[in-house]
C-alpha cells in the first residue's frame, strides 16, 4: 500500500482506523468518538512526517479528484486543503462562487450533482449558511468535508486546534479551555465545544451576553468534558490552560449587539494583563483571520504564548489526514 | 351542491348540538334533514347511502387558515388542487389567505377567487381579505366593499400589521362589519431567524426567533382589541406566553380568539435537527440524518416541548378556539436549498386529522373536544351562525366528514392531491384517516369504495 512508506515506525493509518465502518463525510465533530478523533490526530502526525520531507509528495490519492467549493472567501482553509490534496497527489479543482447569499444562479444541489457527474470524489465545502454540507451529503453520493458552514461547524479547524493543543500539552483530557468572543456566530466555537469535550477538556464560553447563544448548556449533549458559560472574562480565565480568542465582526456593532469595538476591547480583549489570571503555562490560540489589537492584543498574538502559527502548520497535516481517511483506496470497508 | 344522502350507522359527533352517539344522518337537497340516534331513519326511495359503521361522522371540518396560492402562485397550488387536498383532509370549508398575487385587496380578486371556487373547487372557499393594500402595511383596503364581496375576515397573513395605529383602525372598522382581523403576530425586528430560538437553533447554528417576538405582538393586539372593541383573531398561536395572554383576555371578556396548527401541536424544533447527533452517535451514513430538513421550516417556527404542551392544554381547555392548518404548499425547488433560503410553510391539509388524532389516542384531549376545535370552534369565528357550517343541526349545510379513528397509514407526500409535497411528516405513521368527505350532500372525496352503498 502506497501510504505505508509514510509511516514506517508508526502503525499504518489503515490500522489506526480500526474496525469502525469507513467514514463517508466530515460534517461536524458531533459524531466523532474520542477514539476516532485520536485516530485522526495520529494520522495527522504521520502526515506531518511527509510535510517534513525534502520532497513533499506521496502517491496516496493519485487519480482521486477533490473539489474545493467555496461560497465564502477564505485564504487559509482553502489553501491548506489544496496543499493537502496536492501533497497526496490528488487532482484538486478549486471553485469559488459569490452567489451563496441569493437564489440566483445554479442551486447548490445542482452544482454538487454536476460535480458528482464529473467524477469528483470529495467536495470540500465552505458556505455562509448553516447546514449547507448536509444538503449536499443528502442529495449526492460524494464525500463531503465541511470547511465551515455559517455559524454551525468548522470541524477541520477544531481538529487542527485539538492537534495543536495535544502537541503542546501532550494531552487534552482535563485541560481548561476558554473560548472568548462572538460565540453566537462562531462555527469554530461550536465544533471546538464538541471536539474538546469529547476529548475530556472542560470548556468555558465567554463573551458579552448578546453574543452567547440561547440554551447553550442544553445544546451540546453529554460529554466527558464540562461546559460553562461566563460573561466576565477575568473570572473565565481563572486557571485556564488554553485561551482561544474569536474574530469579532464589525457588523455586530451595527446589528445592535455591541455598543462599540472600544467597549468590546475594554471588556473582552485577551491581552497580557488578563492572561495573568490564567495558568502560567497557559497558551493562546486564534482561528484567524485576526483583528490584531481588537479581540487579542498584538503582543500576545505574536508572542511566546501564541500558538497561532502552529495552528496554521497543523492545518495542512490534519486536512491530509482527513482526505486520506475519506478517499484512500486502501481503507475501503 | 344540492344532493341527498343517507349516512348510516356511524358514531355521530356533533359538538355544537352536544351529540355523541351512534345513528343515522340524512341530507336532503344539500342540507341536513334529520339526525337520528334512536333506531334508524327512513329516506326517500333511491337516496344514496354511505355505510358509516365503525366510523366517526362529524360536521365537515372548517379551516380558518390556508394558502391556496391562486392567483399568482399556481405552480405551488391552485384552487382546484388545494380544495381537492382539503377534501381529502376532511375539510369542507376553507378560508384562503390573501398573500396571493395580486393580494386579495380588491372586489375583483375576491370575485375571481369565488368564481374559481364555484367552477373548480371541491369544497367551500371563503376568502380572507388583506388588511392593507398589497399587504404592504401602509394603507387600509376598502374594508366594507371587500366584506360585501364576500371576505369573512381580514389579515395581512405572512406579515403582521406592524403599525399599531393601522391595526387600531382596522379593528375599529372591522368591528362595524362584524368580521375579525386575523393577525400574524410576530415582531419582525425581534424575529430575524429561521427557527425557534433555543437549544436546537444553538446546536445547528441557525438564527433563532424567540417566543417573545410572538408574545409581545399578541399582547399589543389584545390591548388594541380592548381599545376598539374589535375582534382580533390570533393566527397560528405557537407560544406558551401567547396562550396565557389569550386566556387572560378571554377572562376579561374581550373579543379575542385564537387558532393553532396541527404541526405546532405535535412537532417540536427537534424535527429540524433530524438525527443529527445532539446526543452523539455517528450519523453520516444516514443521509446525514435528515438534519436541516427544510420541510420543517415554518413560520411561526416549530417550538420546544414546553410550548407544545401549553398549546395542547390551551386547546383542551378552550383557550384556543380552533385548529387551523396554515396549509402552505410550496414547490420542490422552494425547499430544495439551504435552510436559510427555503420558503416557510408546511403542506398540511392531508395530514391534519391523522396528526391531531394523536392527541386523542394519547388521552390528551377527548374526541368531542377535538372535533369541536375543527368544526364549531372555527365556524363561530367567521360565520356566527350565518350559514350553519360546523354543525349537523337540521337545516345546516350537508357538510359531513366520515373518518376512521384507528386506521393506521403512512404519509406519502408524493400521493398528495396538493401540489405541495412539503411536509416533515413524509414517511411517518399516523393513526386516523378520513374515509369520506361530503359537501352539500355530494361526496367530494371517498377513500374506500366499500363505503359507497347503493341506494335502496
Amino acid at each position: 500500500m502506497a501510504v505505508s512508506r509514510v509511516v514506517e515506525e508508526r502503525p499504518a493509518p489503515s490500522e489506526l482506523l480500526g474496525t469502525e465502518p469507513r467514514r463517508q463525510h466530515v460534517l461536524d465533530l458531533d459524531d466523532f468518538s474520542a477514539a476516532e478523533i485520536e485516530q485522526t490526530l495520529e494520522t495527522a502526525d504521520a502526515m506531518a512526517e511527509v510535510l517534513g520531507r525534502q520532497i513533499r509528495k506521496v502517491p496516496t490519492l493519485r487519480g482521486r479528484t477533490i473539489v474545493t467549493l467555496f461560497y465564502e472567501p477564505s485564504t487559509r482553509t482553502r489553501a491548506s486543503f489544496e496543499q493537502a490534496g496536492k501533497i497526496l497527489s490528488a487532482d484538486v479543482i478549486n471553485l469559488t462562487s459569490s452567489e451563496s447569499s441569493s437564489r440566483k444562479g445554479e442551486s447548490l444541489v445542482d452544482t454538487a450533482r454536476t460535480l458528482e457527474a464529473m467524477g469528483a470524489d470529495i467536495i470540500v465545502l465552505r458556505h455562509s449558511m448553516s447546514g449547507a454540507p448536509y444538503l449536499v451529503a443528502r442529495h449526492t453520493s460524494i464525500s463531503v468535508i465541511n470547511a465551515g458552514d455559517g455559524w454551525h461547524a468548522h470541524p477541520t479547524q477544531a481538529l487542527l486546534d485539538l492537534h495543536t493543543i495535544k502537541q503542546r500539552f501532550k494531552r487534552i483530557q482535563g485541560l481548561k479551555v476558554v473560548i472568548v468572543g462572538d460565540i453566537l456566530h462562531s462555527r469554530v466555537a461550536r465544533s471546538n465545544v464538541w471536539g474538546l469535550r469529547t476529548m475530556g477538556a472542560d470548556v468555558t464560553l465567554c463573551g458579552p451576553p448578546t453574543l452567547l447563544p440561547t440554551d447553550v448548556l442544553e445544546a451540546f449533549g453529554k460529554a466527558p468534558g464540562g461546559l460553562a458559560i461566563e460573561t466576565d472574562l477575568d473570572t473565565a480565565l481563572d486557571g485556564a490552560d488554553v485561551v482561544m480568542a474569536l474574530r469579532i465582526q464589525h457588523e455586530r456593532q451595527t446589528a445592535g449587539l455591541l455598543p462599540s469595538v472600544r467597549e468590546y476591547i475594554r471588556c473582552y480583549q485577551v491581552n497580557e494583563e488578563r492572561m495573568g489570571r490564567a495558568k502560567e503555562t497557559a497558551l493562546v490560540m486564534h482561528p484567524g483571520p485576526m483583528n490584531d489589537g481588537v479581540e487579542i492584543s498584538h503582543g500576545l498574538a505574536h508572542g511566546a504564548r501564541s500558538l497561532v502559527e502552529s495552528q496554521v502548520t497543523n492545518g495542512v497535516a490534519v486536512r491530509m489526514a482527513l482526505l486520506y481517511m475519506l478517499a484512500s483506496p486502501g481503507v475501503e470497508s | 351542491m344540492s344532493a341527498s344522502l343517507l349516512i348510516r350507522g356511524g358514531r355521530i359527533v356533533d359538538p355544537a348540538n352536544g351529540i355523541d352517539a351512534v345513528g343515522d344522518l340524512l341530507v336532503r337537497d344539500g342540507r341536513v334533514a334529520a339526525v337520528d340516534t334512536s333506531g334508524g331513519l327512513n329516506a326517500p326511495e333511491g337516496t344514496p347511502e354511505l355505510d358509516a359503521r365503525g366510523l366517526v361522522v362529524a360536521p365537515g371540518f372548517v379551516d380558518l387558515h390556508c394558502h391556496l396560492r391562486e392567483p399568482g402562485f399556481e405552480e405551488k397550488e391552485t384552487i382546484a388542487t388545494g380544495t381537492r387536498a382539503a377534501a381529502r383532509g376532511g375539510f369542507t370549508t376553507v378560508c384562503c389567505m390573501p398573500n396571493t398575487h395580486p393580494a386579495i385587496d380588491t372586489r375583483a380578486t375576491v370575485e375571481f377567487i369565488l368564481g374559481q371556487a364555484r367552477a373548480e373547487g371541491a369544497v367551500r372557499v371563503l376568502p380572507v381579505g388583506a388588511v392593507t393594500i398589497e399587504r404592504a402595511g401602509r394603507e387600509l383596503v376598502d374594508m366594507s366593499e371587500l366584506a360585501e364581496a364576500g371576505v369573512v375576515a381580514f389579515s395581512d397573513d405572512g406579515m403582521p400589521v406592524a403599525d399599531a395605529h393601522l391595526m387600531r383602525s382596522a379593528l375599529a372598522l372591522s368591528r362595524v362589519l362584524g368580521l375579525p382581523v386575523m393577525d400574524h403576530c410576530e415582531d419582525q425586528s425581534l424575529a430575524r431567524g429561521v427557527m425557534h430560538e433555543g437549544r436546537v437553533a444553538t446546536a445547528l447554528g441557525l438564527g433563532g426567533n424567540p417566543a417573545a417576538a410572538e408574545d409581545t405582538m399578541v399582547a399589543r393586539d389584545i390591548f388594541l382589541a380592548e381599545l376598539t372593541g374589535g375582534h382580533v383573531h390570533i393566527a397560528h398561536l405557537s407560544t406558551k406566553g401567547a396562550v396565557d395572554l389569550v386566556r387572560q383576555a378571554k377572562e376579561r371578556g374581550l373579543a379575542v380568539t385564537a387558532e393553532v396548527t396541527p404541526h405546532h401541536l405535535t412537532l417540536t424544533d427537534e424535527t429540524i435537527a433530524g438525527r443529527k447527533g445532539l446526543d452523539g452517535g455517528r450519523h453520516d451514513g444516514l443521509a446525514a440524518g435528515n438534519a436541516y430538513d427544510s420541510n420543517a421550516k415554518v413560520n411561526p417556527p416549530l417550538r420546544s416541548q414546553d410550548h407544545v404542551d401549553a398549546l395542547v392544554a390551551g386547546l383542551r381547555n378552550g383557550v384556543i378556539d380552533a385548529i387551523a392548518t396554515d396549509h402552505a404548499p410550496h414547490t420542490v425547488v422552494d425547499k430544495l436549498c439551504e435552510f436559510d433560503l427555503a420558503e416557510f410553510g408546511i403542506s398540511g391539509f392531508e395530514t391534519a386529522l391523522g396528526n391531531v388524532l394523536a392527541l386523542v389516542h394519547d388521552g390528551r384531549i377527548g374526541l368531542p373536544a377535538l372535533v369541536e376545535r375543527l368544526t364549531w370552534g372555527p365556524a363561530r369565528i367567521i360565520d356566527v351562525g350565518r350559514t350553519g357550517i360546523g354543525t349537523l343541526g337540521v337545516g345546516a349545510p350537508g357538510d359531513v366528514v366520515l373518518f376512521d379513528l384507528d386506521q393506521e397509514w403512512v404519509v406519502d407526500a408524493e400521493s398528495f392531491a396538493s401540489k405541495g409535497k412539503n411536509t416533515p411528516l413524509d414517511g411517518r405513521r399516523l393513526k386516523g384517516q378520513v374515509v369520506a368527505t361530503v359537501v352539500g350532500g355530494s361526496v367530494a372525496h371517498a377513500a374506500r369504495d366499500t363505503v359507497m352503498a347503493h341506494g335502496r
